[in-house]
């Protein structure tokens, strides 16, 4: 399979994953190398900043493993903004995922205040990863802005439904220039083979994994859903159809003397 | 404002209603994808005791979705027991004749220390209500000093106006717990005879002036055993189901004190069971998959231990509910009689047995405010 190349670095693991829910660092630590995934977020407020020996990051300390901070919690622009930067002074990366959910019921992101942040945190030198619904015109506006990919969602976070934003999800695809990654909603490894069936550069999951009855199974379900899509894909996916095409009538006066 | 909502429902009505529901009822409400308060209200009716055990399975399910595998921690600070009113059911009430304290900074810092050391990054501050001593000044001060050493500060004083709670959200406060402890209006006046606690309407629109200031985290409640449990639980859901509609950038929590024993203190007028306090967390969970459920350490360590499964997200631990308490002055009155003393880490440790990873953080001073995050 292709590496997927994101701001110069290659991915040979196309699921990302997440590390809230776990029951344990240790359960935590064992699903995401059982996922091979090469990309972790991770949420800044759960982290002691200032303590080298944190428990999270300890178990998250693998050569393959890439640290991705999100800003998760903030409510504005500027709040982010600030977080990103706290975040690559804890974290030395300067890799954010942009989190701006001010409804912290469904946790839906805000697109005026994520387009506001992304444009100012390209130019402090971030690669900026937004999570954001599924609307084509503002994953162009991102697009334009720098952003290094764009993030959006196939239903509400944590909520296991799967592609609820199919069609949108479609028009993202076919239209953007940067990877899509879709984040959110992916509840079994159907659904990632779904969206990587469909073109999407890579998924990422957390709640499907971190809350089944064995997170490490499923991790290692989800890396094989992920492969299975991707490969589909790259393969060349035969149209389907739902009837047999016979000779139409329509065009039969064409083959009339 | 909540008042003109609250204004078109009658207690005894609400009452009877609840008390109507059927079987019927229940069923139709635990088979609605999306529940309604008349579907909080059967869940929440002695009707739906019989199906208690598929409550708690949903409860449980339900909350492991949005939650996962996690339990926040938190402790409370007693900050101060002076007090200007008289609550008929509270230690700290004026006609208590108690030695009153009141931290001051110093032993604030004292106090942190100890707390800090247990491993606690969300802090709880508790005071009674005198509002020359323990005014919002003292509280601005409190916030400045404490901020640093926190991840997450709450506060459960007396409610304000709502510029006073813009000022503090701006100094770092995260969230403000505020329980209208009953809504029924004359059984509320009957046991705040005196002080501004007394004043019903505006503890009622308090979460409002919270909500305008935009505040991140509010918690609301009420004081099981005053008046009927149910009654006042339907109440609180109608108050939150407003809220959540009208501030929806805040943050919802709900607790369920019961009333507890202190020194000279009230006895309650009605007694909730444990299969009772169950059924009132499920139902909660039911009716709102987000909202943070809350279990203090009024409850007993057996009830504690098993109630985690069920719904409850967030916990304290080893808490006095003393001002000084945990250094200071370890001997000052205590507003109620905790039932699990247990120490945080043998609390981490029973969570972490019972398949639960402990979180002592989930927030950070960075996302509060302006005010930089002061390092060292």
């Amino acid at each position: 399979m292709e590496p997927l190349i994101i701001a110069g670095r290659e991915f040979y693991s196309r699921l990302f994953t997440g590390t809230g829910k776990f029951s344990s660092p240790e359960v935590m630590e064992s699903a995401l190398l059982a996922s091979g995934s090469e990309l972790v977020t991770v949420a800044l407020k759960r982290v002691e900043m200032d303590n080298k020996a944190d428990d999270m990051l300890r178990h998250l300390s693998h050569s393959r493993m890439h640290l991705l901070p999100n800003t998760s919690g903030v409510r504005t622009a500027k709040e982010a903004v600030y977080a990103a930067q706290l975040a690559r002074e804890a974290l030395e990366t300067n890799w954010i995922k942009l989190e701006i959910h001010p409804d912290p019921r469904y946790l839906m992101p805000d697109p005026v205040e994520t387009l506001l942040a992304a444009e100012e945190l390209v130019k402090l030198g971030f690669v900026v990863l937004p999570y954001v619904h599924a609307d084509p015109v503002l994953c162009k506006r991102l697009e334009d802005v720098g952003t290094a990919a764009v993030m959006p969602l196939g239903a509400p976070i944590g909520s296991n439904k799967g592609l609820k934003t199919f069609d949108f999800l479609e028009i993202i695809i076919a239209q953007s220039n940067i990877p899509v990654i879709v984040d959110a909603g992916i509840g079994s490894p159907s659904h990632a083979a779904q969206a990587m069936e469909m073109g999407a550069s890579a998924v990422l999951v957390n709640t499907a994994i971190a809350v089944a009855r064995n997170p490490v199974q499923m991790a290692a379900a989800f890396k094989a859903g992920v492969e299975a899509g991707r490969m589909a894909y790259e393969a060349g996916l035969p149209v389907s159809s739902q009837h047999a095409v016979a000779s139409s009538p329509l065009i039969a006066f064409l083959d009339e003397a | 404002m909540f008042k003109s909502i609250f204004d078109q429902y009658e207690w005894n009505e609400v009452k009877a209603g609840i008390y109507a529901k059927t079987a019927r009822d229940v069923e139709q409400a635990l088979h609605n994808q999306r529940r309604s308060l008349e579907d909080f209200a059967a869940l929440i009716s002695p009707a739906a005791a019989p199906y208690l055990a598929e409550m708690a399975a949903m409860s449980q399910a339900l909350t492991r979705q949005r939650f996962g595998n996690t339990m926040q921690l938190y402790i409370p600070m007693y900050l101060s027991n002076e007090c200007q009113n008289i609550c008929t059911y509270c230690g700290f009430s004026l006609d208590n004749k108690i030695r009153r304290k009141t931290l001051s900074p110093a032993e604030m810092l004292l106090e942190t220390a100890a707390i800090k050391e247990m491993g606690f990054e969300h802090v709880l501050l508790v005071t009674g209500e005198a509002n020359q001593l323990v005014s919002t000044d003292y509280f601005k001060k409190t916030l400045q000093l404490l901020r640093p050493h926190f991840a997450n500060i709450s506060m459960e004083v007396q409610p304000m106006d709502e510029q006073d709670y813009r000022e503090l959200a701006e100094l770092g406060l995260h969230a403000v717990l505020v329980y209208q402890e009953t809504y029924h209006q004359d059984d509320y006046k009957k046991h705040h005879p005196k002080g501004r606690k007394s004043n019903f309407d505006y503890r009622l629109e308090t979460p409002d002036r919270l909500g305008r200031a935009g505040i991140h985290k509010m918690g609301l409640g009420v004081l099981i055993g005053l008046e009927d449990w149910r009654t006042d639980s339907f109440f609180t859901a109608l108050h939150l189901a407003y809220l959540e509609k009208k501030y929806w950038q805040t943050k919802y929590s709900i607790s369920f004190p019961r009333l507890r024993p202190f020194s000279g203190g009230l006895t309650p007028k009605v007694v909730m069971n444990d299969r009772e306090l169950v059924q009132l967390i499920c139902a909660y969970r039911l009716f709102n998959q987000e909202v943070e459920l809350s279990i203090s350490t009024r409850e007993e360590e057996k009830f504690r231990n098993n109630i985690v499964h069920l719904g409850i997200t967030a916990m304290s631990a080893a808490s006095k509910t003393n001002p000084g308490g945990y250094v200071v002055d370890q001997q000052s009155l205590e507003q109620f009689e905790i039932s699990d003393d247990r120490s945080a880490a043998a609390i981490a440790d029973m969570l972490k047995k019972q398949g639960f990873e402990p979180v002592w953080k989930d927030w950070d001073p960075a996302f509060s405010g302006e005010i930089k995050k002061v390092v060292g």
